[in-house]
C-alpha cells in the first residue's frame, strides 16, 4: 500500500490544473451550452489530450500511452474544478473502442476522427422487446440481398436515436447457427430510409430513450464490423466499455458531497437536516459505503495497472455502485421531505428536481447493463465458482 | 500509487495460515471454546515462532516493526480460523501504548517481553473510549488506580494490564498485586477472553505521554476489531459457498438455486469493498494521520454492519444444519457479534464519524 502518486504524476496534474485555469472562459456552461460551443470545447480537449487521449493520432486523437494514472488524475481535476469533461456518447465511449480493437483500417479511418470531434453522433442498437437479459436471442433480421443486407425488426432502450446520424446494431444474419454465432455487429445511417424512431417516455416525465423500428432497410455488406456471426464477441468488446461506466465511484462521491451540502444549508423551522440524528447516521451510513467503493476502485486500478484481473472487486462494481447511487439520491429525497417530492416547474423546486430525477432514472441503471439479478448470477458463477441454473 | 498488498504481506497470510491450520484446526478451537482455560499456549507459542506478538514493536527491542496494516493481516486471520489469542491486547494495544507513550524505561522492561511473547497484556479503556457502565470507572491516585474496568480485552490470564483511568491518562499495572482482581467475563464468543478488572488501590506506572494515547489506541482497536470481523465474515462466506456446491436437495446443488446463489453473491458484494475500506483505514494509521481516526470508524461501523448480514445469512444459507454446533459455523457468528459491540457499535461510531467532521456536536 502507497498511495503516493510520485514527482511525474504530480507534475501532470500541475499541468491538467494549468490547462484549466488558462482556458476558463472557453469553457461550456453547465446548463444550457450550445452545441457550437461544445464542438469548440471537444477540440481544445482533443489538442490537449484530454479528450481521445490514447486514440492514434492518425484517427484524430492525441496519441498518448495509455496510462489508468494519468486518465485518473484528468478525472479528478475536472471533477475538482467542475469544468466540462467532453463529449462522451456511445460513439466515443463505446463504439470507438471497439473499432479501434476490431474494425477494418477503413472503418477506422472514416469514423474514429468525426466520431471523437462530435460530428458524427451513435446510438446503440442492442436490446430488443423480446432479448433484454438474454440478448443473444435477439430477432431482428438481416438477409443479403446482392450488395445490401435487408433488416427487418425493432430495437429498445435506444438513448440518443432521435439525435444520432448513426448506429452501431446487433442483427441476426445466420438464423439457422446458434443464438451467439448468428449474429453480425453492423453500422449505418440513422437517415437510411425505412427507420422509424419513436421516443420511449420513462417515469422520470422525460424521454430519455427511444424504440427504433426498421423496415426493409437496406445497408451495404462492406458495412459490418468483424465477420458474418461474430456479432457477438463484437458486441462483448463493447459491453466491456459499458460496464465500466456504471457504478463509477467517482460519481458516488460527488454526489454525497452534494448530499452532505445539502442537509447543512437546508433548514426546517430553523433547525438544519444534518442536525436530525436518523437523518445524519444514514449519511455517515453511506459515506463508509462510498469510502469502500472509492477504495475498492483504487484497488481495481492497481490490477489494471499490473495487467491482472480484479475478479471479485471487479465483478460487484456494477450492481454495489448503482445501488449506491440510488440510495444517495434517496437520502437527500427524505432529508428534503415534502420538498423533496416537487417537481419541474414547481415553485420552492430545490436543485432543479435533480434529486427525484436521479433517483428514478438509477433505478432504471439499477435494470439496464445487465440487472442486478443478472449482475448476481456473474459474481456467484464467475466469481464464486458456483453452480449454473438447470 | 499501489492500492494491493505486498509481497511480503501476502507471504505473511499464506504462512499464517498454514500454521492456524495446523495449530488451531476447529476440534482445538472447540476445546478451548469448552475450557475455562484464559490463554491457549499451543497456540500463542506457535504465533510467537513467526514473530506475530512483536509485529508492531521495533527491531531495536526485539520486535518485526511492522505496520497496523500488518497486524490487521495477522488479526484477520486469527479471526478465519478463530484462533483464540490474546493479540489485540498483548500484541496491538500493549506495545502502542507502551512504545508511544512509555518512558525509555518502560519500554526497555516491557517491550522485549512482550515481543518474545514471554508477557501477555491485557488492555482496559472501555470506559475512556465507549462511556461508563453500571458504574464503572477508573481514578488514580499518587501510583495507586481504584475502581472497575468492564469489558478490558484480553485481561483474563495477563500478567500486565493497560488501563485508562477517568480522565484519559494511562496506566501500566501487574497483575499479582493483590489489589489487582480480573473476573472473566461470559460472552457469547468463546473463543476470545474479556474480563472485568477490579482495582482497589492497585501499584500502577502512570505512561508518560498521558492523555495523547488514547485516541491512538481507540483507532488501532477500531481497525483491528473490523479485521476480525472481516476475517470472519469471510470464513462464513467460504463455508456457505462450499456447503451450497455439495448439498442435493430437489435433486440439484443447491448453489444452483438463484435463490441461494444470489444470497451468496450479496455477501461478496458487500465483502470486497469492505476489505479495501479497512485496508485503507489500517494504511491511514500509519500514513495518513489527518483521516486515520475518521477511517477507523467508518471501517469498523461498516464491517458491522456487513459483517451481522453475512453472519446471520451465510448460517441462512446451510440450511438447519448451520444453526446447529455440529460445524461449528456459530463460532464465527459470535465473534461477529462481540466484535461488533465491543469499544462502541455502529451507531456510536456513526456519530463519532460525524463529529470528527464537525458534522454533529
Amino acid at each position: 500500500m502507497d498511495m503516493a502518486l510520485g514527482p511525474a504524476y504530480e507534475a501532470f496534474r500541475d499541468e491538467v490544473r494549468g490547462f484549466l485555469a488558462e482556458h476558463r472562459r472557453r469553457w461550456p456552461p453547465t446548463v444550457g451550452a450550445t452545441r457550437a460551443q461544445m464542438l469548440a470545447w471537444q477540440a481544445l480537449l482533443l489538442e490537449h489530450g484530454y479528450a481521445g487521449r490514447t486514440i492514434p493520432r492518425a484517427y484524430g486523437g492525441f496519441g498518448a500511452s495509455p496510462d489508468i494514472l494519468e486518465s485518473r488524475i484528468i478525472a479528478e481535476e475536472f471533477a475538482a474544478a467542475r469544468a466540462p469533461r467532453g463529449l462522451a456518447g456511445q460513439g466515443i465511449s463505446m463504439l470507438v473502442p471497439t473499432l479501434l480493437e476490431l474494425g477494418t483500417e477503413i472503418q477506422k479511418q472514416q469514423w474514429i476522427a468525426p466520431t471523437l470531434r462530435g460530428e458524427v453522433i451513435w446510438c446503440q442498437g442492442y436490446s430488443e422487446p423480446g432479448s433484454g437479459s438474454d440478448l443473444a436471442s435477439l430477432s431482428t433480421r438481416a438477409i443479403l440481398d446482392g450488395d445490401d443486407f435487408v433488416i427487418n425488426g425493432q430495437k429498445i432502450w435506444t438513448s440518443t436515436a432521435a439525435q444520432a446520424d448513426m448506429i452501431f446494431c446487433l442483427v441476426r444474419t445466420e438464423p439457422d447457427a446458434p443464438k451467439h454465432a448468428g449474429i453480425s455487429y453492423l453500422l449505418f445511417s440513422m437517415k437510411s430510409p425505412g427507420i422509424e424512431v419513436r421516443p420511449l417516455k420513462t417515469m422520470t416525465g422525460h424521454a430519455e430513450f427511444n424504440e427504433v423500428f426498421f423496415t426493409d432497410v437496406r445497408v451495404p455488406k462492406t458495412q459490418i464490423v468483424g465477420a458474418r456471426g461474430e456479432g457477438w464477441r463484437v458486441a462483448n468488446a463493447t459491453l466491456k466499455h459499458e460496464r465500466g461506466m456504471l457504478g463509477d465511484p467517482n460519481a458516488a462521491e460527488a454526489r454525497l458531497s452534494e448530499l452532505i451540502a445539502l442537509m447543512k444549508a437546508e433548514t426546517v423551522s430553523g433547525e438544519r437536516l444534518i442536525d436530525n440524528p436518523v437523518l445524519r447516521d444514514r449519511l455517515m451510513a453511506l459515506q463508509a459505503r462510498v469510502l469502500a467503493m472509492k477504495f475498492n476502485g483504487l484497488r481495481n486500478l492497481t490490477c489494471q495497472i499490473a495487467g491482472d484481473g480484479p475478479g471479485l472487486a471487479g465483478l460487484i462494481v456494477k450492481l454495489q455502485g448503482c445501488e449506491l447511487n440510488h440510495q444517495l439520491a434517496a437520502l437527500a429525497i427524505d432529508a428534503l421531505g415534502e420538498l423533496g417530492v416537487l417537481y419541474e416547474g414547481s415553485p420552492h423546486l430545490r436543485a432543479h428536481a435533480q434529486w427525484q430525477q436521479r433517483y428514478m432514472f438509477d433505478l432504471g441503471l439499477i435494470i439496464g447493463g445487465g440487472t442486478a439479478q443478472i449482475q448476481k448470477n456473474i459474481i456467484a458463477e464467475r466469481g464464486l465458482g458456483m453452480p449454473r441454473e438447470g | 500509487m499501489d492500492f494491493a498488498l505486498s509481497a511480503e504481506q501476502r507471504l505473511l497470510q499464506t504462512s499464517l495460515a498454514g500454521v492456524l491450520d495446523r495449530v488451531a484446526p476447529l476440534e482445538r478451537v472447540r476445546a478451548f471454546a469448552d475450557g475455562n482455560k484464559s490463554i491457549a499456549r499451543d497456540i500463542w507459542a506457535a504465533l510467537t515462532e513467526l514473530g506475530a506478538p512483536g509485529v508492531l514493536i521495533d527491531e531495536a527491542h526485539g520486535g518485526l516493526g511492522l505496520r497496523l496494516l500488518d497486524a490487521a493481516l495477522i488479526g484477520e486471520a486469527l479471526a478465519a480460523a478463530a484462533a483464540p489469542a490474546p493479540f489485540l491486547g498483548a500484541a496491538v494495544l500493549a506495545p502502542l501504548a507502551i512504545a508511544h507513550a512509555g518512558s525509555p524505561a518502560q519500554q526497555d522492561a516491557w517491550l522485549p517481553r512482550l515481543a518474545a511473547g514471554e508477557v501477555i497484556a491485557g488492555i482496559a479503556i472501555h470506559e475512556a473510549v465507549a462511556g461508563a457502565r453500571d458504574g464503572a470507572g477508573v481514578t488514580a491516585d499518587a501510583g495507586r488506580l481504584t475502581g472497575t474496568s468492564l469489558f478490558a480485552i484480553d485481561a483474563p490470564g495477563a500478567d500486565l494490564l493497560v488501563v485508562a483511568d477517568h480522565s484519559g491518562r494511562m496506566h501500566l499495572v501487574e497483575v499479582g498485586d493483590d489489589n489487582v482482581e480480573i473476573i472473566p467475563l461470559t460472552t457469547i464468543d468463546s473463543t476470545r477472553r474479556v474480563g472485568e478488572v477490579r482495582l482497589a488501590g492497585a501499584r500502577s506506572e502512570p505512561l508518560a505521554a498521558g492523555k495523547e494515547i488514547l485516541p491512538r489506541l481507540r483507532d488501532a482497536a477500531f481497525v483491528m476489531l473490523a479485521a476480525d470481523m472481516l476475517g470472519a465474515s469471510q470464513t462464513m462466506l467460504g463455508k456457505a459457498v462450499a456447503y451450497a456446491n455439495e448439498r442435493r436437495q430437489f435433486g440439484r446443488l443447491i448453489g444452483s438455486f438463484q435463490a441461494v446463489k444470489h444470497l451468496c453473491a450479496e455477501m461478496a458484494a458487500e465483502l470486497e469493498p469492505a476489505r479495501a475500506l479497512l485496508w485503507y483505514a489500517a494504511y491511514a494509521f500509519d500514513a495518513a494521520p489527518d483521516e486515520a481516526s475518521l477511517m477507523a470508524a467508518h471501517a469498523k461501523a461498516h464491517l458491522a454492519e456487513i459483517s451481522r448480514f453475512i453472519a446471520r445469512t451465510a448460517t441462512e444459507v446451510h440450511g438447519g444444519i448451520g444453526f446447529t454446533d455440529l460445524l461449528g459455523l456459530h463460532l464465527w457468528f459470535k465473534r461477529i457479534g462481540l466484535d461488533r459491540q465491543l469499544l462502541g457499535g455502529p451507531e456510536r461510531l456513526r456519530l463519532h464519524a460525524a463529529r470528527l467532521q464537525g458534522l454533529a456536536a
